[in-house]
């Protein structure tokens, strides 16, 4: 493990769970992790795993009621969030901590000029004057790459086109130098060509202040290509954990194993034309009726009785690299 | 290539820009700016672009849901471009659409059984019993149980409501089925087994897709072909294999380019191009990509270069390509 200090977020057993008319989803159950200074920590997933309440918990978002975070801690640079008031909670948001959306537009204020609502945000943790501030929205406009930021501060978001508006929301994230930045599928709207444009952004800002990164994304090849450590979400639960490389050489879970082998590849062209895709049968359970056993079991080729009775256990396969499932020793011979 | 299902010679649709009281017409969108392809029987050729390319407006015009402005549309021989409601009838059963959202595109207060056997009956083909035999082997071919008929869309998961939306597709035995972002809704493990009924569907039925999709890596699975478009416009277009190891126009470079790979060892993303797609209201002059493009040279803001055959019917629209230069 590297050097302590370097520690930015230390998150142990996180909880969160929402009460509804159905019942009780564990939306996020038993989840932990770390975040070093200037690391990309990549959380993926498929919809409803828990990724997005997750970030939420983080920020201590979650909607209360119907959500509420029931254990565990969040420490962020030596202070457990889930322990602050409100007032301590606001101070640190948006200043220590930000979070990036996937769609903008409806992140943004419609009727608030860009380069204002960067300032808004600025004045709320820092002593500055107004023309101070104003400056520096500015020049966080000129640090995402806007051309011409004087004049783009004065527009609205629907005079940005979508890829500019994500530069905008990166620019008032950044503005006052958090020491963790969460982005929640902030590709995921936006055209390939922008995609690459804004996760090259992010990836050079990141560098550039040192801020650590989580990234969520359904995108195994955005993964690939931004981060340094990945945790697999499934209903709720991190089933694996590795090093980007250790994860995309040898998978240990057979859910991800059954996602890298279900996406089709760019170029197809040692694929004979139309071949079929690696399937993962069934469909992602319901949290209010979840398996006694591991829920990936149902959808699993390799599952033995074992796996529907009990959940197995995050098991250190060397280097960092958690599983968790029974058959792990297995998932690379049988696949 | 085999014989032609579909032919669209030189498709346009405008709209028009209106604003003020008097809606006075300010400008046009040139949303479909010309465009011109074949398809074949049993192939799937696919459309890739980014948002706004007017791929969706292709792929609706084709069906006539949307009226072209000019250009015109041959459905096995005949020109089914100013066929009136009536005529155009007999030619809805040979072709079909699969929408991108499976949510917004299914009727929440019937039963799934009466989707799918809507257009049946519909069309006069079946009704009673036999009717209800029909539905229930749709529903087997695109792997629902027959006695899920009775269920309402919201009792399917997204995946599951796509299988109805292409049961409903291929109820009345059509030619041509046209589907527009048909996966991009869906989550990865389910993308592939969709993907894969309407592989298995095609080689059982033998019809055509117009497959229409931004992701590449599905187009380039499941295609035959691909035309990639760009401001309304098809900017190449050649067999799946050739394209993707051979592109030639800038743009399906920087497209290509764009891509995450999913191998942390694979070489990093480069953003080939930048900037925004420019408004279709008042494109670019001379080739439309010639504000993006790293190669442009003075006579790409003037010509518009015309789609010109680079051999094995590899087909690029782009001045560095004419004669047998090609940009690298």
């Amino acid at each position: 493990m590297a050097d302590m200090s370097d520690l930015v977020l230390d998150v142990k057993n996180l909880r969160t769970v929402f009460f509804t008319n159905s019942g009780l989803f564990k939306a996020v159950d038993d989840v932990s992790f770390t975040v070093r200074r200037g690391e990309t920590l990549a959380i993926v997933g498929e919809s409803g795993c828990g990724k997005s309440v997750t970030a939420l918990s983080l920020l201590r978002l979650v909607p209360d009621p119907p959500g509420r975070i029931v254990g565990g801690s969040v420490t962020l640079e030596g202070t457990d969030l889930l322990t602050l008031d409100d007032a301590e909670m606001r101070a640190i948001r948006g200043n220590r901590i930000s979070m990036i959306f996937q769609e903008p537009m409806t992140s943004l204020n419609p009727v608030m000029r860009i380069g204002h609502q960067i300032v808004e945000a600025v004045r709320l943790h820092r002593n500055m004057s107004a023309k101070e501030a104003h400056d520096l929205a500015i020049e966080m406009l000129r640090l995402v790459r806007i051309p011409e930021p004087a004049r783009r501060a004065r527009e609205y978001p629907h005079q940005l086109s979508g890829g500019m508006r994500q530069r905008a929301m990166i620019a008032m994230a950044l503005a006052c130098r958090p020491a963790l930045l969460i982005a929640d599928e902030p590709t995921t709207a936006l055209d390939v060509t922008i995609q690459a444009q804004i996760l090259a952004l992010i990836l050079d800002l990141q560098k550039e202040l040192g801020t650590g990164l989580v990234l969520i994304t359904h995108d195994l090849g955005v993964v690939a290509q931004t981060a340094q450590r990945v945790i697999v979400m499934y209903a709720g639960k991190k089933v694996e954990e590795a090093s980007v490389e250790a994860l995309f050489a040898a998978p240990k879970h057979p859910y991800t194993r059954g996602l890298m082998a279900s996406i089709p590849a760019v170029p197809a062209s040692d694929v004979a034309p139309q071949a079929r895709l690696n399937e993962i049968p069934g469909t992602v359970p319901s949290l209010v009726r979840l398996p006694a056993g591991c829920a990936f079991a149902p959808r699993c080729k390799l599952a033995i009785k074992r796996c529907q009775e009990e959940y197995p256990p995050l098991a250190d396969w060397g280097g960092g690299h958690l599983a968790a499932c029974w058959r792990a020793a297995e998932v690379a011979e049988v696949a | 290539m085999t014989e032609a299902l579909l032919e669209v010679t030189d498709l346009k649709k405008h709209y028009p820009v209106r604003a003020g009281v008097l809606r006075r017409q300010v400008g046009t969108v040139h949303a479909v700016d010309g465009v011109s392809f074949a398809l074949g029987i049993g192939e799937t050729l696919g459309l890739v672009g980014e948002s706004g390319c007017g791929k969706s407006t292709v792929a609706r015009s084709v069906l006539r849901l949307v009226e072209p402005t000019s250009g015109q549309i041959r459905l096995r021989g005949e020109d089914i471009t100013h066929l009136s409601k009536t005529e155009l009838r007999p030619h809805r059963r040979s072709m079909q659409i699969v929408f991108q959202d499976p949510f917004a595109s299914l009727n929440p207060r019937m039963t799934a059984g009466d989707i799918v056997g809507e257009p049946i009956a519909v069309h006069g083909l079946a009704s009673g019993k036999a009717l209800e035999a029909r539905v229930a082997k749709l529903f087997e071919q695109v792997g629902l149980r027959p006695d899920q008929m009775r269920n309402f869309p919201h009792q399917f998961s997204g995946g599951q409501r796509q299988r109805i939306c292409i049961a409903r597709a291929l109820a009345l035995e059509p030619r041509l089925i046209v589907c527009d972002e048909p996966v991009s809704a869906l989550d990865v493990s389910i993308q592939a087994q969709v993907i894969n009924l309407l592989i298995d569907l095609q080689r059982q039925h033998g019809f055509s897709y117009l497959f229409i999709a931004h992701d590449l890596a599905v187009v380039a699975h499941i295609s035959h072909r691909v035309a990639v478009m760009y401001l309304g416009r098809i900017v190449e277009i050649a067999d799946k294999d050739e394209l993707f190891r051979n592109p030639r126009h800038p743009y399906t470079q920087a497209l290509l380019a764009s891509v995450p790979i999913a191998n942390p060892h694979a070489k990093k993303i480069a953003p080939l191009v930048d900037g925004d797609v420019p408004s279709p209201v008042n494109p670019p002059s001379g080739c439309a990509f010639h504000t993006r493009c790293r190669f442009a040279m003075e006579r790409c803001k003037t010509e518009r270069p015309a789609l010109v055959d680079a051999g094995v019917g590899h087909q690029v629209a782009c001045l560095l390509n004419e004669g047998t230069g090609r940009s690298q």
